[in-house]
């Protein structure tokens, strides 16, 4: 674990041992609930959590300079590990998830300013051993940039679904690729908002702490705006359209399509003996291995496992993708039609 | 497949295998790799893992199989179920295929041969005798497809090289034994990644999925200054080459795009990708479970070897991939197609019984343009 210094804990508070600092600090949870000074940090707790409920970045004491340092940056720790007890005492996972991610985004802010940083090279050093400890990922400075290796790129940037980050249009050169401090956190926003989830999944769950229970209780009816129902149109992506196309003409459509289409229609509940009549004009139809395939893709047979209908992102690399405006903002065929409500 | 025909074949296989053991050999760190065969007219047999030379020797003697396969993968298991193999890494692998390549001499050499009725016709998509779309296509590829095979190939050497800093010793270039080449990759920073990873790296080499503000045109107040530079590294590099053609003419071409917009740009990178990108199958090289043909084993596509090409730009699979024997038999040949092997020429054959030797024997019965007579 890392040596950090007051103000790096501040910043990064997802790093400390939570039961370790607030004994250093000599408290303990129970007098949060009932020292009227205290409480209000608890207040300032919930805040934090309803901040990152609403998609928003927790604004910090830290940035106005409003309040002196000393006293502002342990109150700072002191709210992220009382948020995590509500969290835990609450169990709203939703809730869990949605301040994870709006902390690893407050931390990704600092990551990138301390990236950044060219007068004070303690700063970047740290930076980028967060980054190494946490990820492992290596980066290093080179003039303007920083660089990482491609396979490391690639483990990360798989996860967006913008165009930019292909590596197609990135800057490789000599097996790596060359980014700005910006886009070196961006790239492990996703592993850091899983880092911080599983941190708070991971801590233990205290009992229930006198004091605590209103924000509880105000969490959970919190959590209730969240859940979501969706509806769905019934109608088939294009992609699937045009392989169901393809083979009625008795087109040769290759195996990727078969496997896409197979896979979706079973994903739809389809079983093997519906899909199976699809494939029978194709030019090397064969209705025992025709069975044998979607029974594998099901899982009926071979390994047990059941192959998921494959990304959109796939798709498009296999010319199998044939978007339309309607595919926008999904990820995957299935995703298709379905609308939030 | 008619029995006559696999014996003929299976014999001439054995007698290959028989006297080329010496190019049979198992790859490097041969307990974690998977092997796999198949046998003429039956499926696939793989999950088999293999301790040495001998026993790899002893399968092709006792199977006489049609195709032989072993894993670009390493598992720790690789004799058990997929889901229990427990992989631990897999060398990239590129397959590039002439039928892949849009070539317009195609054509001329691929002929339709109908599932129903077995006519051989010239290139169509339904049999002109009965119709049927039951249609399965056969390419005797010729030195155009070869060629560009290996253009596509060199092209490749180069991304991996330059890019993604690859020694050029650990690229083996082998012949596919059909109508390509396999490109293996071995102890890259790529070996442990995984297949979404590998995809990704199929798109850049393939120049996929580009927006034109990677190659200097904003959509917004787009200008000059963006535009790639003609001695820039990878693909803005070779994009400037492609497109400005030489360093006096880039001023005029961009002013050219500028005027042109945004979406005309998207046209260009498609027609760019056209011609600088390499046409791998992606599928090949993201599918990190896969087997593939092991060298020095023959493709019953063609009777032809998989073998390795020390020196690509000389190579020619027509007299260095041809291994079986010259003695003399009897075919009813229908190959409407003239073809080349051990620098001799053969057909076009219309229906007619013709003696000769086995190895283009072999080549016309592996592409069901001949049977025994």
């Amino acid at each position: 674990m890392l040596a950090l210094g007051q103000d790096e804990i501040a910043k990064y508070p997802f790093l400390a041992d939570a039961g370790q600092y607030l004994k250093d600090k000599g408290f303990t949870l129970e007098q949060f609930g009932s020292d009227p000074d205290l409480k209000q940090l608890i207040d300032k707790a919930f805040e934090r959590i309803q901040v990152a409920a609403n998609g928003k970045i927790y604004k910090s004491d830290l940035i106005g300079n409003q309040v002196s340092k000393e006293a502002a940056l342990p109150r700072e720790v002191f709210s992220f590990l009382l948020a995590i007890v509500l969290l835990k005492l609450s169990g709203m996972h939703t809730l869990i998830k949605r301040f994870a991610l709006a902390e690893a985004r407050r931390a990704e802010k600092y990551l990138e300013k301390d990236l950044a940083n060219i007068s004070d090279e303690s700063k970047k050093e740290l930076a980028i051993r967060i980054i190494d400890d946490l990820f492992s990922v290596q980066v290093e400075k080179l003039d303007d940039y920083f660089v990482i290796t491609v396979s490391d790129y690639l483990k990360h940037s798989i996860n967006f679904h913008e165009r930019e980050w292909k590596l197609i249009n990135r800057h490789v050169e000599n097996g790596q690729v060359f980014l700005t401090p910006h886009e070196t956190v961006r790239l492990i926003r996703k592993e850091l908002g899983t880092y911080i989830n599983s941190k708070i999944i991971n801590a233990k769950t205290p009992t229930m702490i006198p004091g605590f229970e209103g924000s509880v209780n105000k969490l959970v009816s919190l959590s209730k705006k969240f859940i979501t129902f969706t509806v769905t149109t019934g109608e088939y992506p294009p992609c699937i359209k045009h392989a169901i196309k393809e083979l009625e003409k008795g087109e040769n459509l290759p195996h990727s399509g078969r496997f896409m289409l197979g896979a979706f229609l079973l994903s739809k509940g389809q079983s093997v003996e519906q899909i199976a009549p699809l494939f029978k004009n194709a030019p090397d139809y064969n209705e025992r291995v025709t069975l044998y395939q979607l029974n594998h893709l099901a899982g009926t047979s071979g390994s047990g496992t059941k192959y998921l209908c494959p990304s959109c992102e796939k798709l498009k690399t296999q010319d199998l993708c044939f978007a339309i405006p309607e595919c926008d903002n999904i990820i995957n065929p299935l995703q298709f039609g379905k609308k939030r409500k | 497949m008619q029995e006559a025909d696999i014996k003929f074949l299976e014999d001439s296989f054995k007698k290959y295998y028989f006297e080329h053991f010496d190019l049979i050999r198992v790859p490097e760190r041969t307990f974690e790799r998977e092997f796999g065969y198949q046998k003429f007219n039956s499926g696939m047999t793989r999950h088999i893992s293999i301790k040495d030379d001998k026993e790899l020797h002893l399968l092709f003697m006792q199977n006489i199989p049609s195709d032989v396969y072993c894993s670009n993968a390493y598992y720790s298991f690789p004799n058990l179920p997929m889901n229990e193999k427990d992989w631990k890494e897999a060398d990239l692998i590129f397959d590039i295929d002439a039928k892949d390549l849009n070539l317009s001499c195609r054509e001329n050499h691929t002929v339709s041969i109908c599932n129903e009725c077995n006519q051989v016709s010239k290139s169509s998509e339904h049999c002109l005798k009965c119709n049927s779309t039951k249609i399965e296509k056969k390419s005797l590829p010729c030195k155009n497809c070869i060629d560009s095979s290996k253009t596509e190939v060199s092209k490749l050497s180069e991304i991996l090289i330059d890019d993604l800093a690859i020694d050029q010793e650990n690229i083996h270039v082998y012949f596919s034994g059909n109508e390509g080449f396999h490109v293996y990759v071995y102890g890259s920073q790529f070996q442990q990644i995984g297949s979404r990873e590998r995809s990704e790296l199929a798109d850049y080499i393939m120049f996929n999925g580009i927006i034109p503000e990677t190659f200097g045109m904003k959509k917004f107040k787009p200008n000059r200054s963006s535009f790639p530079d003609f001695n820039e590294k990878g693909w803005r590099g070779r994009f400037s080459k492609q497109v400005f053609g030489s360093k006096s003419k880039r001023s005029k071409i961009i002013s050219e795009l500028l005027v042109n917009g945004y979406s005309s740009f998207q046209k260009t990178l498609d027609d760019v990708s056209e011609n600088i990108g390499v046409k791998i199958d992606p599928n090949v090289t993201m599918d990190i479970h896969r087997i593939f043909r092991l060298p020095g084993s023959i493709n019953s596509k063609s009777g032809l070897t998989k073998i390795l090409c020390k020196n690509l730009t000389k190579f020619d699979p027509y007299s260095e991939a041809s291994f079986l024997s010259d003695e003399s038999v009897e075919v009813f040949a229908n190959c409407p197609i003239e073809f080349c092997l051990k620098n001799k020429k053969f057909g076009p054959f219309i229906n007619e019984k013709v003696t000769i030797p086995t190895f283009a024997a072999v080549y016309m019965v592996c592409k069901k343009l001949a049977t025994i007579a």
